[in-house]
């Protein structure tokens, strides 16, 4: 409740003028959560740990990354800002938020379909950030954009990167650049302390795998399947292998995603050793039902919950 | 890009020659400093200057190897192409492009192509003087350029894609590929892929814009008839560029079993490198027919570019030639200014999009923009990333013509040789209007005809009174 209290506080911060366009304070939802890992983190406010800070925190802990991924203005951005809360509130280590994009190529239909209706709405890059700023003072946990690299070209690597570290983001993955065309990202993010996540899949042969690791930061995002973002009836028991392949080669942490979409999921790749589990389709799905604001993110409070409650 | 102007101004020189060909000695000079600038960006022009014409002669020899080495090892042209993709597809498009070069070099491979390119496709296509064209271009003086079509509307499926499948198929047969799947937007490249897959006994998966489906209804039924699943792709703007990226999906979620079949020479390399030298067919008959029929070479070249795989196969022979005009026509929907075009060479900014740098039509936010073409085929918001390098080299010339233009073209073609061109083909031939008056007696032009008009009989039946 404290931690409640003192978040309200910050809208009294010098911050936009453009706060209630965003920001309708929804309070019932912040009171039923409860963060055990770090209870005071909102104190923190803009000094937000990195992303493989948090990962060394948690490994000291014996603890696993619960990372959600949403799509930024779906079903609009005032939601994304409340769910971004309702995420951070519920024990969420990371929070990966999705840039809308009219071609992503990596994900499935409830991506897809949560894109199209971003952009239908009107989201674009400079509203998201607007939200982001107003937003990301008052979450606790790290968070890392998704996005194809079309709009990251478009403005400018080197803009993109200054622009979205001015905001506070720390991470930030690209699914449609392999490492051989990563040089100019990761140069630029060094420069502004964006750590740059790199995928590595299954049909990445090992000696490719050892090279992207070792450039990768922040984390390693293991890929659990051959395909498309989306739920699975079940994961791969390759991903148990894939694990340990990895661990031979980086002490860096590696989260798996792709698929994962339930309780029994997260608890099953957490016992394979993985150090974060990531989790988006799932919640997208909910936050695109065709209900209230206020019932979807409610259903989000439970979700992230159930899900938090399944992980050491 | 000195050297470069003056190679232009040589080549336009030459046509005002009775005998371009006496040029061409003198031309092939310039044809490996062109290679030099290209391979170095951006153009170091002093050293390229500079340099020695002995030292040029001695590149001689490298001259092949260079050529096929554009792209470099990574796929690129210029700054354009590259893999731009998910991980997952990375190995698969590593297998691709070793089994691309192996089998380029195998016997057995090629004659079979050879086979069936010959006795299935129906190769070589006709260079066909188009004497009625020809003459409708005649200035008051009678004189005016020579008009050649070359034939690819006379190959089997109807237009030059075959070319590209049947090959594909082949080397998906080699790579122990059973699944195909393909992106179509006019349903010419989805036809000829059904074709392909019945003819070699493959599993056939095409996705096609709904909206395409409901323009080009003929196609559908023609793949159906094939034995091929037509998947309707409803998310984006349902057309080729969604149809494309759901392919990618596909291909994303089923590489160990699936090859994909990329219809033109767009997408992640090896696909623009190889999709072009499956085409390159069509030029290298051009270049045999060029010199039985006239004892030259041809001096202008012109083709539609939607994704530019036709005309890619009928430049690529000749990009060294420094003295033939390469030109490009895109499809300029209802006007440049419309904002509803296809024109992405001539309005469209750098980015990446399908795996691979090139010009795009994006808004200020990098999304893309839908384009508009009366013309299903070149309704596609990107294009190949060579034909963008080619641009900026100076290399190529792209110019664009109205749904308006190419409806009459396609009325004009019927009328004056009897041969009803597809809509795409029709740009190709509306830009004539244009360039006709300005290029020199006796010059020789070759159109590529690249698809035939029944598909499009339906569309045109809503525009055209006759």
């Amino acid at each position: 409740m404290a931690a409640a209290a003192f978040k309200s506080s910050s809208f009294l911060l010098p911050s936009t003028k453009s706060h209630n366009r965003f920001l309708h304070s929804r309070a019932p939802i912040s009171v039923a959560c409860h963060r055990s890992l770090t209870p005071m983190a909102s104190l923190n406010l803009t000094q937000t740990i990195g992303i493989s800070e948090t990962f060394s925190g948690l490994r000291k802990q014996g603890k696993v990354a619960l990372i959600p991924y949403i799509t930024a203005g779906d079903p609009d951005l005032s939601t994304t800002a409340e769910a971004m809360k309702v995420l951070d509130s519920c024990g969420s280590d990371i929070i990966e938020l999705g840039v809308p994009y009219s071609d992503p190529l990596a994900d499935g239909p409830v991506i897809q379909a949560a894109a199209t209706r971003a952009l239908a709405r009107g989201t674009n890059f400079n509203t998201i950030l607007s939200m982001l700023k107003e937003v990301l003072p008052q979450i606790s946990c790290p968070v890392a954009l998704f996005s194809y690299y079309n709009p990251i070209l478009r403005r400018g690597i080197e803009n993109f990167m200054s622009t979205i570290r001015d905001v506070g983001v720390h991470g930030l993955v690209v699914p449609d650049v392999p490492l051989e065309e990563t040089k100019a990202l990761r140069e630029e993010a060094l420069k502004n302390k964006i750590e740059l996540v790199l995928l590595t899949t299954p049909t990445t042969p090992t000696e490719r795998m050892k090279a992207i690791v070792e450039v990768a930061e922040g984390f390693v995002y293991l890929v659990s399947s051959v395909g498309v973002t989306g739920a699975r009836a079940s994961i791969s028991t390759k991903v148990e292998s894939l694990l340990q392949d990895i661990k031979q080669a980086t002490t860096k942490p590696v989260a798996v995603g792709f698929g994962i979409s339930k309780p029994e999921h997260v608890q099953l790749v957490a016992g394979w050793g993985a150090d974060g589990v990531i989790v988006g389709s799932a919640m997208v799905k909910i936050l695109g039902a065709a209900k209230s604001s206020e019932e979807v993110l409610k259903d989000l409070e439970i979700f992230t919950r159930s899900l938090k409650a399944a992980l050491p | 890009m000195a050297v470069l102007s003056s190679a232009v101004a040589l080549s336009s020189s030459s046509l005002s020659k009775p005998k371009p060909s006496i040029s061409s000695y003198r031309t092939s000079l310039f044809k490996y400093r062109a290679l030099a600038i290209r391979r170095s960006s951006p153009p170091s022009i002093s050293c390229t200057l500079t340099r020695d014409p002995t030292v040029q002669m001695e590149d001689d020899k490298e001259t092949e190897i260079r050529v096929f080495q554009r792209p470099d090892s990574f796929g690129r042209f210029g700054k354009f192409g590259g893999k731009y993709v998910p991980e997952t597809l990375m190995h698969a498009l590593t297998e691709l492009e070793s089994a691309f070069h192996s089998l380029a070099v195998d016997e057995d491979f090629q004659k079979e192509l050879d086979g069936i390119l010959r006795d299935y496709v129906g190769r070589e296509s006709p260079l066909y003087f188009a004497e009625r064209l020809t003459d409708h271009y005649k200035r008051s003086n009678g004189k005016g350029p020579h008009i050649y079509l070359k034939r690819e509307d006379l190959n089997h499926t109807g237009a030059h894609k075959i070319n590209n499948a049947v090959a594909q198929a082949l080397l998906a047969k080699r790579l122990g590929k059973k699944r195909i799947i393909a992106e179509t937007g006019a349903g010419q490249h989805g036809v000829a892929t059904a074709t392909v897959c019945a003819r070699f006994g493959l599993q056939c998966i095409i996705y096609m814009g709904a909206q395409d489906m409901e323009r080009q209804s003929l196609n559908v039924f023609r793949m159906r008839l094939l034995g091929a699943e037509v998947r309707a792709v409803h998310s984006g703007t349902a057309t080729l560029k969604d149809a494309t990226s759901e392919a990618i999906r596909d291909w994303v979620t089923n590489v160990e079993s699936t090859h994909y079949i990329l219809g033109s020479v767009a997408g992640p390399h090896p696909y623009p490198m190889m999709v072009r030298e499956f085409h390159a067919v069509i030029g290298k008959e051009t270049r045999k027919q060029a010199m039985e029929k006239w004892g030259g070479k041809p001096d202008i070249l012109v083709a539609c570019v939607g994704g530019g795989s036709n005309a890619m196969g009928l430049f690529h022979e000749f990009v060294n030639d420094t003295d033939v005009r390469l030109i490009g026509v895109e499809a300029a929907g209802f006007g440049l200014d419309s904002g509803k075009h296809a024109a992405t060479l001539t309005k469209g900014e750098v980015g990446v999009l399908h795996g691979a740098m090139s010009y795009l039509l994006q808004d200020d936010d990098g999304q893309i923009i839908e384009p508009h073409s009366i013309s299903a085929g070149l309704d596609y918001p990107g294009v190949g990333p060579e034909h963008s390098f080619l641009k900026d080299i100076g290399r190529a010339e792209y110019y664009s013509v109205t749904d308006e233009e190419a409806l009459e073209a396609f009325k004009r073609l019927s009328r004056l040789e009897g041969i009803i061109p597809a809509l795409e083909t029709s740009h190709a031939l509306a830009y004539l209007e244009k360039l006709c008056p300005t290029l020199p007696n006796g010059a020789k032009l070759v159109l590529n005809c690249s698809g035939r008009g029944d598909k499009d009989v339906q569309t045109a039946i809503k525009y055209l009174e006759v």
